[in-house]
């Protein structure tokens, strides 16, 4: 069944969606079925392909940017969670690391 | 076949293939392949993303073993990109519907990207530019692999196509097969610029986006000449280079026979060849020209620079270059003609209506006298070290000339004030360019210690034609009797008042033009370095006597068609190999 969901979070880590960050928002909205969409809201950017590495470097947030993360198709909530969770939680990764 | 304006670097004129090489090294061999090996390249494109995700792997596994994981990361990314199904479908679709090359489509989407990322706010991430080019370039290797070719192993003749040149890829054209170069960039103060000046070979810049117009393979032609990039001519157009290319050679071949000689008429007369410059560089040009001197040194180079506005040291050094290069021979220094151009017309809200009739040349200075005054003291100092003369240009009136005096003087107090050492006695001159200043010349004259006649806006505004507009850009001919007629009052004017007079218009360097100047008593002729071996070379041919029957006669035509003929038939006696 398809279904889309939405959510906003905030880019908490410092060094915003660099390289790091962004190959784990890439590997992790990968293992979704679900189409993963992210906009930059505090850009009032375009929404850009949450499983493209180069789309969400891109996205050119940094820390404190506001970003809509959208997902459309089966797992569409789970998705939505999951990498909301990963972006709240700094990615994974200690300040100043 | 469509025609580019650029800048020339130098001189002559090349006609070849075109050998088109992308941003950094690659020569991207076509733009597109037929249809029937689209699907060649799309595997050819796949191949060459596995290779590259192969190689960045085993050296990810190396930098992990030998420098621990912060380095690997570096390259965790651009593996990313790499599989990036996005990215690839891009390039993908691009081959398959417009059939280009795999290099091509590559070149073209990570480009894209570039320049998207040249727009963003974090300038960290700007940095990611830098990542995009290196990831461009390892796809570019392994598509192209061994087809790639270096310059120096070009088998026959080219013309080298480029968006810009490292200076050491300049500086090596040398040794390479290649007859020319045409680029987008048009940094025309650069490094790369001025090797290619000393290089020698015609080579147009500043074309924007010439890189993009031209495939491996298509004929084109640089006239360093006109400023001009010709992609695919027709025959004619063709033909008409070929004739050119061939009489440039030939006329170059004579240049070493003809520099030390004097420009002296066959009964003595000695006639004063001098050179135009747009940048401080083209002195050293001039002189291998046989130029005696710079009769127009124009100074917008200066504003070609990306800061836009240059600063007095900036001016200062850039005259000084010039003026220490010509070796004590004079220089006549033309104050900025801006106006109607881009650095004039993007600082304005609304565009001028009608710019050539607008806010331009000395009207512009005296509107922004903080701008003028900074340039004026560059000038003054600058005089200090050779014969500097200064020229305002496209006067219409005695109040414009009086006022740009007055900015002056101010200049030189504030000088004096802050004690800098400059040149107080100057020559000062005008450049004669409107119908009002030639119709007031005697008046002129009487304020003026020089007038140099600038033809090119002269007879536009004299005949009301504008020859960069197509339509009617065929009524635009020197040979218009109103400007036969003008130009020999001017001169006889300024003979009588006993004052300097030279022609620095396209006219001075035409050989069509030069008996009928000679005759009407001009004795100092500017032009482009390029035509001084011609002009002098007629010259040396021609006697006084003979000018003047000739310039006689030609002021009694009524059209231009005979007039051009009856000068055409006149040129030809004494030049009978060239092409007039």
């Amino acid at each position: 069944m398809n279904s889309s969901c939405s959510c906003e979070v905030e880019v908490v880590n410092a060094q915003g969606m660099h390289a790091r960050p962004v190959m784990k928002f890439v590997d992790l909205a990968s293992q979704f079925e679900s189409e993963v969409t992210v906009r930059n809201l505090s850009r009032r950017g375009e929404d850009l392909d949450g499983k493209s590495a180069m789309h969400l470097m891109l996205l050119d947030a940094a820390q404190g940017s506001r970003l809509r993360i959208s997902a459309r198709g089966a797992d569409a909530a789970a998705a939505v969670k999951a990498l909301a969770a990963l972006v709240r939680d700094g990615f994974g990764m200690s300040e100043g690391a | 076949m469509e025609i580019l304006r650029g800048i020339a670097v130098g001189p002559g004129i090349a006609i070849g293939e075109a050998v088109v090489l992308d941003a950094e090294d690659f020569r991207i061999p076509c733009r597109s392949v037929a249809r029937a090996a689209v699907e060649q390249e799309r595997e050819k494109f796949r191949q060459a993303v596995e290779c590259s995700i192969a190689e960045l792997e085993r050296q990810t596994q190396w930098l992990l073993g030998n420098l621990g994981r912060e380095a690997a990361n570096v390259f965790a990314w651009h593996i990313g990109v790499l599989k990036d199904a996005k990215l690839q479908q891009g390039i993908l679709r691009n081959i398959q519907e417009k059939a280009y090359s795999a290099a091509y489509a590559t070149s073209t989407v990570m480009r894209e990207y570039q320049r998207r990322f040249l727009q963003m706010s974090d300038p960290l991430l700007v940095e990611r530019i830098r990542d995009v080019r290196d990831i461009e370039r390892r796809l570019l290797r392994n598509i192209l692999g061994d087809t790639r070719e270096d310059l120096a192993h070009l088998t026959k003749p080219a013309v080298l196509i480029a968006h810009d040149l490292t200076p050491t890829q300049t500086a090596q054209l040398a040794d390479t097969l290649v007859t020319g170069v045409a680029l987008d960039v048009g940094g025309a103060t650069s490094h790369t610029a001025i090797l290619l000046h000393s290089w020698g070979r015609p080579s147009v810049i500043g074309l924007n986006d010439v890189s993009t117009r031209l495939s491996g393979g298509d004929t084109v032609i640089i006239d360093a000449v006109n400023q001009l990039v010709i992609t695919n001519p027709d025959e004619t157009t063709l033909k008409e280079y070929r004739e050119q290319e061939l009489n440039y050679t030939r006329l170059a071949a004579e240049l070493d026979t003809l520099r030390d000689l004097p420009s002296i008429t066959r009964d003595g007369e000695s006639v004063h060849l001098l050179s135009n410059v747009e940048f401080p560089h083209e002195a050293r040009t001039s002189l291998a020209k046989g130029a005696e001197g710079v009769g127009l040194f124009r100074t917008e180079f200066l504003f070609l620079q990306p800061s836009g506005f240059p600063s007095e040291e900036e001016q200062y050094r850039a005259y000084v270059e010039t003026v220490r290069a010509m070796e004590g021979r004079p220089v006549t220094i033309r104050t900025f003609d801006l106006g109607a151009d881009k650095y004039t017309q993007e600082k304005r809200y609304e565009h001028e209506r009608n710019p050539m009739l607008g806010l331009r040349s000395i009207r512009y200075s005296l509107a922004n006298v903080g701008m003028f005054k900074t340039q004026l003291r560059a000038i003054l100092r600058a005089a200090v070290e050779g014969e500097v003369r200064l020229m305002f240009p496209l006067l219409m009136s005695l109040m414009e000339f009086r006022q740009a005096k007055m900015t002056l003087h101010d200049a030189m107090e504030d000088l004096e004030e802050a004690g800098i050492p400059y040149r107080r006695e100057l020559p000062v001159g005008i450049m004669l360019e409107t119908p009002a200043a030639a119709i007031q010349v005697k008046e002129f004259c009487r304020e003026v210690d020089f007038i140099s006649i600038g033809t090119n806006d002269l007879l536009q505004y004299l005949v009301a034609v504008d020859r960069g507009n197509e339509e009617v850009s065929r009524f635009y001919d020197p040979s218009h009797p109103a400007l036969l007629r003008t130009l020999s009052d001017v001169v006889s004017a300024c003979t009588k008042a006993g004052r300097d007079c030279s022609l620095c218009g396209e006219m001075a360097g035409s050989p069509l033009y030069a008996l009928f100047l000679l005759g009407i008593g001009l004795r100092s002729f500017s032009m482009a370095p390029a035509n001084i071996p011609e002009i002098k070379k007629l010259i040396r041919l021609a006697t006084v006597a003979q000018a003047r029957r000739v310039a006689r006669r030609a002021l009694t035509f009524e059209t231009e068609r005979q007039v051009t003929s009856y000068l055409r038939e006149e040129t030809r006696k004494l030049l009978p190999e060239d092409p007039i």
